[in-house]
């Protein structure tokens, strides 16, 4: 008998491993890994400060297919020191970001899954970041889009958030989070009474995906399967976003009327009843395809914007 | 950190040409195998780095459970771990054994 549950259950992207996201998000067998794991490339500081070292420093890298159109990939393991950024991850991220630039792929897709810079190496994880910042502004330039997919267990923060949000389009599920400073290390500098970091239904209405989709952060809200964020890469591809002055005015108009308007709220729950949404109390509760409909307009005005 | 190196020896030479498999992410409680080929004349070696110290002797009654579940000749076998339990260790190992054999997992 056909267990027909098991049969049709997609993978799920949160669950999945840096590797086995890879696997599923790309066509069958057409992925091939650059500096791999026997290549032992592995980080020079976590030794001597007693932390074992994984032999892809927590991200892999590669080439690969997607509709059968070669694209770069990149994938952070947020199981190996939450996908922390160290001096290696970081070059193998810029050095993909720099091949781009060079093989003109039609697009550079990231699965990002990072707590940030890795404090154990925090310069050379910094510089890293700005490395991969730049490199990633020059890929967009040469009219190569850069797709960036978030929804693992450890979120996208940090360093990694603001390279996030210098992407072409973002793609996340409901439980994806995305920021700069993470909820604990803001109630860490800032105190419980700023934000309590252990009302994870509080996190998710300020950070998670369902949030980030509404301010218009990122572009498509998917379900948590694999073949739901392919599906998304593919039609997202064919659209690279041009970096040009205008566009970034643009962008500096709408965070400026987007603090006039919410920089009094409290919680994500204040911000969406100020867009006029009805019940928004409801909003984390719903389904992706109810929520999607639900918001609808709101989804609209931000692209029009 | 500690460095732990075995040594085995298999009986045969089937093992040919297979690319390198690495199963598991480095964390706390959980460990990476790497499985690679190398022509060491029948032999194979295993290295561990692990985090936790002081456990040298469970470490070798776990391998040697494994080399006696397995022939092991011409590999090497490499182990990062993050104070993963002797029970995690054989599974993985395992894992990683069935993945480079091509089995289905």
């Amino acid at each position: 008998m056909t267990d027909y549950s098991q049969q049709h259950r997609g993978h799920s992207y949160y669950e999945a491993n840096a590797r086995q996201r890879i696997a599923h998000l790309l066509d069958p067998e057409s992925f091939a890994e650059l500096l791999g794991p026997a290549d032992r490339l592995t980080s020079p500081h976590l030794e001597p400060l007693g932390q074992p070292c994984a032999f892809d420093d927590g991200i892999v890298i590669g080439r690969g297919r997607l509709d059968g159109r070669p694209v770069l990939v990149a994938s952070q393991e947020g199981g190996f020191m939450g996908g922390a950024v160290g001096e290696v991850h970081g070059a193998k991220l810029t050095g993909l970001l720099e091949l781009a630039q060079s093989e003109k792929p039609a697009g550079v897709i990231l699965m990002l899954e990072s707590g940030g810079v890795r404090l154990h190496e925090a310069n050379a994880g910094l510089i890293a970041i700005s490395e991969i910042i730049r490199a990633l502004l020059t890929v967009r330039e040469a009219g190569i889009p850069v797709l960036g997919l978030i929804g693992g267990a450890y979120g996208c923060f940090g360093g990694m958030g603001i390279v996030a949000r210098c992407c072409d389009s973002l793609i996340i599920n409901e439980e994806g989070r995305l920021g700069l400073s993470g909820p604990d290390v803001i109630e860490t500098t800032m105190g419980v009474e700023e934000f309590d970091a252990s009302d994870r239904a509080l996190v998710w209405r300020t950070v998670g995906g369902k949030h980030r989709y509404m301010l218009g952060e990122v572009q498509c809200l998917v379900e948590d399967d694999i073949a739901a964020f392919r599906a998304a890469v593919i039609k997202n591809i064919s659209m690279p976003i041009p970096l040009t002055l205008e566009a970034l005015e643009q962008e500096q108009l709408h965070l400026t009327r987007r603090l006039q308007d919410f920089g009094q709220c409290q919680d994500g729950i204040d911000v969406w009843q100020s867009m006029g949404i009805e019940a928004p109390a409801m909003l984390p509760l719903l389904n992706i395809r109810d929520f999607l409909e639900s918001v609808a307009a709101q989804a609209k005005a931000n692209y029009e914007d | 950190m500690e460095h732990l190196q075995f040594q085995f020896h298999g009986s045969s030479d089937r093992h040919k040409d297979k690319p390198a498999v690495l199963v598991g992410v480095v964390s706390s409680g959980n460990l990476e195998v790497l499985i690679e080929m190398a022509d060491l004349k029948g032999g194979s070696q295993i290295h561990v780095s692990t985090k936790a110290s002081g456990f040298a002797e469970i470490w070798e009654a776990v391998i040697n459970d494994f080399a006696a579940r397995h022939d092991l000749a011409n590999l090497v076998i490499s182990i990062n771990d993050g104070g993963s339990t002797p029970a995690v260790v054989s599974l993985r190992l395992d894992q990683a054994m069935q993945e480079f054999l091509g089995m289905p997992s």
